[in-house]
């Protein structure tokens, strides 16, 4: 049934999709293929690879369009007016000032779009806030000034990993003050990763309804993954729960989108997202120090971790 | 009060009796309106150029990706100075400047109703700032977690006792402040000069003032058990104690977001009264006018968890807060068509003042459209926290409350100096800040769509290029300014060019039936109130 419900919102979402894509290239809006991860001169929200995420970004589409359509037109009336209306051109001015139809017209359609979107924006905030029927259950702990992530359970099993994840030594090095090092010069797999990688990704399976609770240990941070589609504040004493199902194997980045101290701007979030025998292969190797005494969580998992994941760290200083 | 209006009948007789007062008397002692509103405009100015200051630190290390300027905690402790130091010393201070001066004469009064509150009022303000701009020269910095001050975060810093101190003599100010426009309005309006025949923006500050009145209080609570937590032992936000963080967000934005509207609906008053002045045609929907800024300030004590949509709200509070806020489209919709009905079928001319109002309509209402997107949960999850709602509120207050201030000070500055101002360094400034402006924030609509987060002070490579781009249009956005106080300066000291009474070929209503500049004591007659002589009155709506 839960599954119906998701396959049935994606179709309709994916013809969507299409006419908001069409109208915004119209407009000139996007710039070549979206990426997942943040790109140089990118210039709307990416689509996201999870199954909700299309959610978020085609609201933004729709709303936009609305915008920039009652923007030309108000605007446009303002500067026909701008110009027809000069006193250089003699204008005379008329003496009305009051029109009872115009102002009915222009209370009430604003409210019809207002309902269109507000339509739209629930059935989204429905889907978001459903986070029944998980197949993993991640534990996300903010703390100054890095992520914790424990593995609470997958497919019904209990799970015993758990690791720390900061920001990576390179980009660490480089971001001191006037460090000399070049922003430009941290790259991971090709990709330029400048306070956006760090030292243990979170491994995730793909095509997996996972839920996450999020919570904080000191101060309020806050967990946004712009390619899941969301952001959830991790809050102390608060376990806030969301959820993602991501349809592509990838590294999706993200960042503390909380203000949380003076190193607020350095606290990354990469989720490394695989297929699912590689998650099971991942596991097995994460869970094979647990079945010996428990490891200190920050240094014998997340060693595992480094070795299945030496790809994302291969280019690393 | 009252005995020296009578006596002042006569403006010159009254000049040389106040020629009297040594300069300490006159502006640390005064009672008028008009000084003391001067005092408010000055201050405010010079909070304008100390916070934009901390502006350009922030947009300096910003210019490129790599720490080169300040240290990540100083880089915070500018962008939470900035905020706080534009908010309740720039932007509120000038409003209320703009309604000491011009509601007395506005309403047909001598003066305010309460003048030594006024006094008092004011000169609380550079106290408080004193209190707060010196914690960024004692040991541990000043505050340094944002001006929405959420606990645990604001609890660490050294400064909290100092900011909530000057926090609660702003707070005490701004109450006296918005008793004294009530006062104002509500006893002293000339007879005849019915509530329905006020200007706009006297109608706007009436309203403001409750708004005031209604949350200055909720801010000073909200502070307070912030101290009281953090040094007495309360848990009042402290989970652990079995207090909630989330708490205080919700008394916050209680206070937070009809304060957001406390910095526009004076805006839009400033904004009604100057279009139809260069529109030669009185504003389109008075009442309508009147109905939306009263529905505005209704709504805006609605809406207030719309700023945490992702602390993790329950789905119905979700919905709830999404279609109040949305609602406040409709009225704001409504103003923005009759300021365009009100140009239609005008007959415009185009000096300073209706620049930055037509600006103002256009790129307000580009701030009120990614509010309206804002609005929409599921998208909020990607925009909040990140540039696009620093694009978004930099929007509707620079471009919006600051711009309409700037309005309002080349509007009335040849009425408050008996000078014209320059039209050619006004059109010189206007236009410098309105590119420069959008080439500061615009491109931070496209950084937070990219999901940069705001308050960094460093950022991947990414965002470098919308980064530069947006630095350099805040050096320059600042440095323009410098050429609005040069206007200023020189229409106040050096201006040749005399102003006559009415100023504006189209100006309608009491101030300009005064002199230029106006008496001391605005109206020590009560003035007779002819219709067609006022800004709305002949209205027959």
């Amino acid at each position: 049934m839960r599954a119906g419900g998701i396959g049935k919102h994606g179709i309709r979402f994916r013809a969507k999709h299409a006419v908001g894509a069409l109208g915004l290239m119209a407009l000139g809006l996007f710039g070549g293929t979206v990426q997942a991860n943040p790109q140089p001169g990118q210039l709307n929200l990416t689509p996201g690879v999870t199954t909700y995420s299309h959610v978020p970004y085609m609201l933004n589409n729709v709303a936009l369009g609305v915008c920039v359509v009652i923007g030309i037109l108000v605007f446009g009336a303002m500067f026909i007016a701008m110009f027809r209306f000069r006193k250089s051109r003699g204008a005379v001015p008329e003496k009305w000032s009051h029109n009872t139809t115009v102002e009915i017209i222009w209370t009430v359609i604003p409210v019809i779009i207002l309902i269109t979107l507000a339509w739209l924006a629930t059935d989204g905030l429905r889907q978001f806030s459903d986070t029944t029927g998980s197949q993993m259950t991640v534990k996300v702990t903010g703390y100054q000034w890095k992520w914790r992530y424990d593995y609470v359970d997958y497919q019904g099993k209990p799970l015993h990993v758990d690791f720390m994840s900061r920001l990576d030594d390179q980009s660490n090095a480089t971001r001191q003050l006037n460090s000399g090092l070049d922003p430009w010069a941290v790259k991971s797999d090709g990709e330029q990763t400048y306070l956006l990688n760090v030292d243990h990704p979170l491994v995730v399976p793909i095509h997996t309804k996972i839920r996450f609770v999020i919570t904080a240990d000191d101060v309020i941070h806050s967990w946004f993954v712009p390619a899941l589609g969301w952001k959830m504040d991790a809050i102390p004493g608060v376990i806030n729960a969301a959820w993602t199902n991501i349809n592509e194997p990838g590294i999706y980045r993200g960042q503390c989108a909380e203000l949380c101290g003076q190193d607020h701007g350095f606290m990354p979030i990469v989720v490394k997202a695989v297929s699912q025998e590689d998650f099971a292969k991942w596991l097995a190797a994460q869970q094979k120090p647990a079945a010996a005494p428990a490891p200190a969580s920050t240094a014998a998992a997340p060693a595992q971790a480094t070795a299945q994941v030496a790809a994302a760290h291969a280019t690393q200083g | 009060m009252a005995q020296a209006a009578a006596h002042d009948h006569h403006d010159e007789h009254h000049d040389e009796h106040h020629e009297h007062q040594n300069f300490f008397q006159r502006w640390v002692m005064s009672t008028n309106h008009k000084d003391i509103g001067t005092l408010y405009l000055v201050f405010s100015l010079l909070m304008f150029f100390i916070g934009g200051s901390f502006a350009m630190v922030i947009r300096a290390e910003l210019f490129k990706p790599g720490m080169q300027l300040v240290q990540p905690y100083f880089f915070n402790e500018m962008t939470t100075m900035h905020a706080l130091v534009m908010i309740f010393g720039a932007v509120m201070p000038a409003f209320v400047g703009l309604g000491n001066w011009m509601i007395p004469m506005m309403v047909g009064a001598p003066d305010m109703a309460l003048p030594r509150m006024n006094n008092l009022s004011f000169w609380i303000l550079p106290f408080a700032f004193a209190l707060m701009l010196s914690t960024l020269f004692l040991p541990g910095g000043g505050p340094a977690g944002g001006w929405t001050m959420y606990p645990p975060l604001s609890l660490q810093s050294a400064s909290t006792a100092y900011v909530v101190f000057a926090i609660h003599l702003m707070g005490i100010s701004s109450i006296m402040g918005a008793i004294n426009i009530i006062a104002t309005i509500l006893n002293m309006r000339a007879p005849g000069m019915d509530l329905l025949k006020m200007p706009v923006f006297v109608w706007s500050w009436l309203i403001t003032a409750f708004l005031l009145i209604a949350v200055m209080p909720v801010l000073a609570g909200a502070v307070t058990m912030l101290l009281t937590d953090k040094y007495f032992n309360t848990h009042f936000f402290d989970a652990a104690g079995g207090g909630d963080p989330i708490l205080f967000q919700h008394v916050f934005w209680f206070f937070g977001h009809p304060e957001v509207y406390i910095m526009i609906l004076p805006a839009f008053g400033i904004i009604s009264e100057i279009i139809p002045t260069f529109a030669r045609k009185p504003i389109f929907g008075y009442k309508a006018m009147v109905f939306a800024i009263a529905s505005i300030a209704f709504l805006s004590f609605i809406v207030w968890a719309h700023h945490m949509f992702a602390v993790g709200l329950p789905l119905g509070a979700e919905i709830f807060f999404m279609y109040a806020t949305m609602l406040i489209a409709v009225p704001t919709g409504v103003k923005v068509f009759n300021w365009v009905a009100t140009m239609w079928g005008g007959s415009m001319t185009f000096e300073t003042p209706m620049l930055f109002a037509i600006s103002f309509v256009i790129l307000f209402s580009i701030g009120g459209f990614s509010g309206l997107m804002l609005a929409l949960v599921p998208a909020d999850f990607q925009y909040h926290d990140t540039y696009f709602v620093v694009a978004h509120f930099h929007y509707v207050l620079v471009t919006g409350a600051i711009f309409a201030i700037m309005a309002a000070t080349y509007y009335w500055i040849p009425k408050w100096t008996g000078h014209m101002y320059s039209e050619f360094w006004g059109k010189v400034h206007f236009w410098n800040s309105v590119v420069w402006v959008n080439v500061l924030f615009f491109p931070q609509h496209f950084l937070g769509l990219a999901g940069m987060p705001r308050r960094i002070p460093d950022y991947n490579v990414a965002f470098a290029n919308f980064n530069m781009i947006s630095s350099i249009g805040g050096f320059l956005f600042g440095a323009s300014q410098l050429i609005f106080l040069g206007v200023i300066i020189h229409c106040v000291w050096f201006s040749k060019k005399k102003a006559t009474d009415r100023v504006w070929e189209g100006a309608r209503g009491l101030e300009w039936t005064l002199s230029s500049p106006p008496p001391h004591h605005s109206f020590s007659i009560a003035p007779e109130i002819h219709d067609e002589e006022l800004a709305h009155g002949h209205v027959e709506d």
